[in-house]
């Protein structure tokens, strides 16, 4: 690892300030992505701000909107009472990601900024528009197994690789994040980015901004929710493609869906209108099949991810399925 | 800086055969310091931000139920303070990216991979390490189940298995074969001592001693 300075603010606007005044500065929380990019020598900061004893690890409801601190633990959320009783999903969904030690070190606000695991853009000698921009993209004329059906564009066509955020995209989230210019409220879906010609950049936090909380307003998605992933081994891997499901149903007739999934775009990704063609609908498989076969007519696959496309279709009716029948 | 008393704080980790590593460990650091250009020890002596990063840091933390205190470069990770500092060898290091679960640790009773964290992170913390599972001569019960049910060949991600095997009964994920894999599925065994090393793990369980 190359050297760095390394500095603990011991208040948020001391944080933010050692950030937005120095270009090479990087935050770092739990670090279990980070640390790993710096061994390999895909980003170099030559400053580290640990953030990790800045008061920002509350999970609490305020009203009935659960407020989850950034620097809140995945395995703490995945666990909480909060979480589990209002927000099954979203337990369901940090608990398919990374290992308990992973867990128990990674926070929310750093499960939001974790980079892609494409293979071009972790190993240096290969071209990469993300890791360096107008370099070439190495996946698109590579092996592309693992990389986007949905929303890729000619300079990167890597996803977004957690868990948590597809169930947070699905549950309408919003992110608060503060920066030098004050606070301000992210829509969750307008987070993280599509890559266009800017696949640099992974999100839209502006430089010195730091997420402090995630907030999920109360929903009916507490009984009907499934995180279904699907991955080269049962456990501990990063997902082929994801789906997480959420329905709200009454007298057998589906009032609302949320869907979304992961592993198949640059950000986690919302299926609207398979959503509008579940509603009022009844639970069943025959609607499920229809909804999913919507849900991919926008997908594009490459040489070696066209199996994706199935195994969505597939993927989107067994978690709809699975959700139905809890 | 004052280099740190290995003896003094782990005086039976001092064995002859660490004599060697001991003089590789010498070497190497003689060889770095004749490798480093005079031209960046200049620089490192005129520039404040070049020195800045050449310094090491104070960090005081408990290890195995002993206060220890050590000056650390903020680049040196947790397991790299235990393995090459402390001389406490047992952690073991296998990927070095979290990939693999070798470098397991308990931080403040919970389990964490050590390679994916800095020791200039951990200041005030609670390490323990496989050094500091057994009550002296006393195997911790589930390092006699792991010998008992033949849990390794190699042995190499042995004490990364024990101390997250050891986390997942605390945490209460070891109530079925299926949840220990999955609980367990962070420690990679290359050998395939997976059934062993789940039968272990139900056993201590099931026994119901405290662990």
């Amino acid at each position: 690892m190359n050297q760095f300075s390394y500095v603990r603010p011991a208040s948020l606007k001391a944080a933010i300030d050692a950030v937005a005044k120095d270009n090479t500065a990087r935050f770092i929380a739990g670090g279990t992505n980070l640390l790993d990019l710096m061994k390999s020598g895909v980003v170099i900061p030559e400053k580290l701000v640990d953030i990790n004893r800045l008061p920002l690890k509350d999970i609490q409801l305020n009203g009935n909107t659960l407020h989850i601190g950034a620097l809140a633990l995945n395995s703490e959320l995945a666990a909480h009472e909060l979480v589990t009783t209002h927000h099954p999903l979203l337990s369901q969904a940090l608990l398919a990601g990374a290992s308990q030690q992973l867990r128990n070190m990674a926070t929310v606000g750093g499960n939001m900024m974790q980079r892609t695991r494409c293979t071009y853009f972790y190993d240096t000698t290969m071209p990469c528009n993300k890791r360096s921009p107008n370099s070439g993209c190495g996946a698109i004329g590579g092996i592309n197994r693992m990389h986007a059906i949905f929303g890729a564009s000619e300079s990167c066509i890597a996803v977004h690789p957690s868990d948590m955020c597809v169930a947070l995209a699905a549950l309408d989230a919003t992110v608060l994040v503060t920066g030098p210019k004050g606070n301000r409220r992210i829509p969750f879906t307008d987070f993280h980015r599509l890559p266009g010609n800017t696949p640099q950049l992974d999100n839209n936090l502006a430089k010195g901004e730091l997420i402090t909380a995630v907030e999920i307003p109360a929903n009916a998605y507490t009984k009907n929710v499934y995180y279904l992933k699907v991955r080269d081994r049962a456990s501990y891997a990063f997902a082929l493609v994801s789906v997480a499901a959420a329905l709200d149903i009454s007298n057998n007739v589906i009032r609302s869906a949320r869907l979304a999934m992961g592993g198949v775009a640059h950000k986690p990704w919302r299926l609207y209108d398979a959503e509008k063609a579940l509603a009022g609908k009844a639970p069943t498989e025959e609607n499920f099949r229809h909804a999913a076969d919507i849900a991919l007519q926008s997908a594009k696959a490459y040489t070696h991810n066209q199996f994706k496309t199935g195994l969505s279709v597939n993927s989107i009716q067994t978690a709809l399925l699975k959700a139905a029948s809890v | 800086m004052p280099q740190e008393n290995d003896q003094q704080h782990y005086p039976h980790r001092k064995e002859k055969h660490e004599a060697r590593r001991d003089f590789l460990k010498q070497s190497s650091a003689m060889m770095a310091l004749a490798l480093t250009p005079p031209l960046v020890i200049k620089a490192a002596q005129h520039d404040e931000a070049i020195a800045g990063i050449f310094e090491k840091m104070p960090v005081s933390m408990e290890i195995n139920g002993k206060k220890i205190e050590v000056s650390v470069e903020p680049r040196v990770t947790l397991l790299d303070l235990l393995r090459e500092q402390l001389n406490l060898t047992g952690t073991k290091k296998g990927c070095d990216h979290g990939q693999c679960g070798a470098c397991t640790v308990h931080v403040n009773g919970h389990r964490i991979n050590s390679c994916l964290t800095l020791a200039v992170m951990q200041e005030g913390k609670k390490i323990t390490t496989i050094e500091g599972l057994a009550n002296g001569e006393q195997l911790h019960p589930v390092q006699e189940a792991f010998i008992k049910h033949d849990g390794f060949q190699c042995g190499y991600c042995t004490p990364g298995q024990i101390m997250s095997a050891v986390a997942c009964i605390r945490e209460g994920h070891a109530g079925s074969p299926e949840e220990i894999r999955e609980f367990m599925s962070g420690n990679i065994c290359r050998c395939g001592a997976y059934d062993n090393i789940v039968h272990a793990i139900t056993e201590v369980k099931q026994g119901g001693k405290t662990v």
